[in-house]
């Protein structure tokens, strides 16, 4: 961080600023005051369970997807042809239809189909696909899997070939170099474009409430069809999406500082 | 009897261990044949200076030893042991050839320092995770080299903040971390502004003067003939001369080297 880029209490007290502020905190106590908010106390448990299901999803799913994500680019990049091909048509089918489309088709595809065979019904497993988020998260790790591999294999073919060359001729063993030079490289080269992917998969999550998954968009939609109040559920919902993207944005810059240059 | 305690006799002058033998090497990328059959032997303690115009060979040469570069034949012996190859020529024992690697540091043109790594960091990269040698241990002694070569107070630097010439410093001081039979410099300062060389050239020249094995490619004339004990001129892909520095640039025998000695000065 250079010291340009860092505000400092001074510049806090700008006129501009402080006209913004005391316009921005108007429309905050405008919109306490004048807007319905009872209903509040009613769906706030509802609302917080909401939340965490569209944190974990999101976690769950990023993490998963990166971690698919690696093989995926790295088979593209520099597999052979029996590994780099279905990699590539993976990536191609999950970038090149909707989203909404996959969950479905997971959802009332393999939802419908798993039901069919007594083996399934009958497994430990049953009792969780019977339920929506499993189609759910696997749908939106396939998503960013997709994604995500495709950006990996510009970021493992974009590392500078002397970076591993010298590990080569150290006498260090493959995956040994791919741990500690080819990852690490690749990741951080892309980390920026990584911040900005979980973002869009942060705002893709509301698509899992057409599977009847429970998450904070799902909730506000139940505000809406319980109460007749559109606006305000609306608005505290954007609120969330905010502070989210906020906190994902923050932890992916930490991250990058903490990489070096 | 007699005879074979005659011949050892006879080369009683030089009984070091061989650190290096290349033999008959050849290299060819498509249908270019870059080596054509070189080979070179280079004692311990030996400085061997390569010298040559550009596409000579001499960089593929340095390249093929640790098998950076497959080679299209030949054979190789690093400390006596020598490099079991498939007709190919490439390396037919993965762990043979990574652990003859280790033993062979090798110092770029490019410097190649890990750029997500700070400069104790790549000091301490090959013993910590390829040597297995105890992290603390690694960390005492990466920060000997680094002051050795004057950058004792850089130690925690991304090599993207260095110049030239202190990145290849640092790159020197990764390649002594492991502590290198051999070491093979490929065109050190090339890449180098001029006023940044000389800085390098010292390392190294300290490095020849405590007896340690080298490969040196180089276009450093001057230094070629004040450091190395023998000097080698390829020319396109054959050596076409060699010998003691003050033979090979006081006196050259080849017109071509006399030629190219010509050009360079």
């Amino acid at each position: 961080m250079t010291g340009q880029e860092r505000t400092g209490i001074k510049d806090l007290f700008q006129p501009h600023r402080i006209v913004l502020m005391l316009l921005f905190t108007a429309l905050v106590i405008w919109c306490a005051l004048s807007l319905r908010w009872d209903w509040i106390p009613k769906y706030a448990p509802l609302a917080a369970q909401g939340l965490w299901t569209t944190v974990w999803i999101l976690v769950v799913s990023t993490t998963l997807g990166f971690l698919l994500a690696v093989p995926l680019g790295l088979a593209q990049a520099v597999g052979p042809w029996y590994l780099s091909a279905p990699a590539r048509a993976f990536c191609t089918v999950i970038r090149g239809t909707p989203l909404l489309l996959q969950i479905w088709l997971l959802y009332y595809g393999l939802g419908s189909l798993f039901p069919q065979f007594p083996w399934i019904r009958s497994s430990e497993l049953w009792p969780y696909l019977r339920q929506a988020w499993p189609y759910a998260v696997l749908a939106l790790t396939f998503s960013y899997a997709g994604y995500e591999g495709e950006v990996m294999r510009g970021a493992f073919s974009g590392v500078a070939k002397g970076q591993l060359e010298a590990a080569k001729s150290f006498g260090m063993p493959r995956f040994t170099m791919f741990r500690r030079i080819w990852l690490p490289q690749a990741v951080r080269n892309v980390l920026p474009t990584l911040g900005g992917e979980t973002i869009l998969q942060l705002k893709a999550t509301p698509l899992v409430a057409t599977i009847t998954v429970v998450e904070i968009y799902a909730v506000s939609s139940r505000v809406r069809s319980d109460t007749f109040i559109v606006y305000e559920p609306l608005l505290l919902l954007a609120v969330f999406y905010m502070a989210i993207a906020g906190l994902i944005t923050l932890a992916f810059r930490r991250f990058e500082t903490r990489v070096g240059p | 009897m007699d005879t074979s305690a005659a011949a050892s006799l006879a080369v009683s002058e030089d009984v070091r261990q061989e650190a290096i033998r290349v033999g008959d090497l050849h290299k060819s990328f498509g249908s270019l044949e870059v080596l054509k059959g070189v080979s070179l032997t280079a004692k311990k303690g030996d400085v061997v200076a390569i010298i040559g115009g550009s596409g000579s060979g001499k960089s593929t040469m340095l390249r093929c030893i640790n098998f950076l570069e497959t080679p299209s034949s030949g054979t190789i012996v690093i400390g006596g042991e020598e490099v079991l190859m498939r007709a190919d020529g490439s390396p037919a024992d993965k762990r043979q050839i990574e652990r003859i690697r280790t033993g062979l540091a090798m110092v770029f043109q490019q410097f190649n320092l890990w750029t997500h790594r700070t400069l104790l960091e790549n000091v301490i990269e090959v013993p910590v995770h390829v040597l297995k040698i105890p992290k603390s241990q690694a960390i005492e002694r990466a920060r000997v080299l680094l002051k050795r070569v004057g950058l004792g107070d850089k130690a925690e630097t991304f090599p993207a903040y260095l110049s030239g010439g202190q990145q290849q410093r640092a790159a020197i001081a990764r390649a002594l971390a492991v502590d290198p039979k051999v070491m093979l410099f490929d065109e050190p300062t090339s890449a180098l502004d001029p006023e940044l060389v000389g800085e390098v050239l010292t390392v190294i020249r300290d490095l020849a003067a405590e007896g340690r094995t080298m490969l040196l490619v180089t276009h450093e004339m001057k230094f070629a003939r004040e450091v190395a004990s023998h000097v080698v001129y390829l020319y396109q892909g054959r050596i076409e001369e060699q010998g003691p520095p003050a033979e090979v640039f006081g006196n050259p025998k080849s017109d071509r080297l006399k030629q190219f000695l010509s050009s360079v000065a």
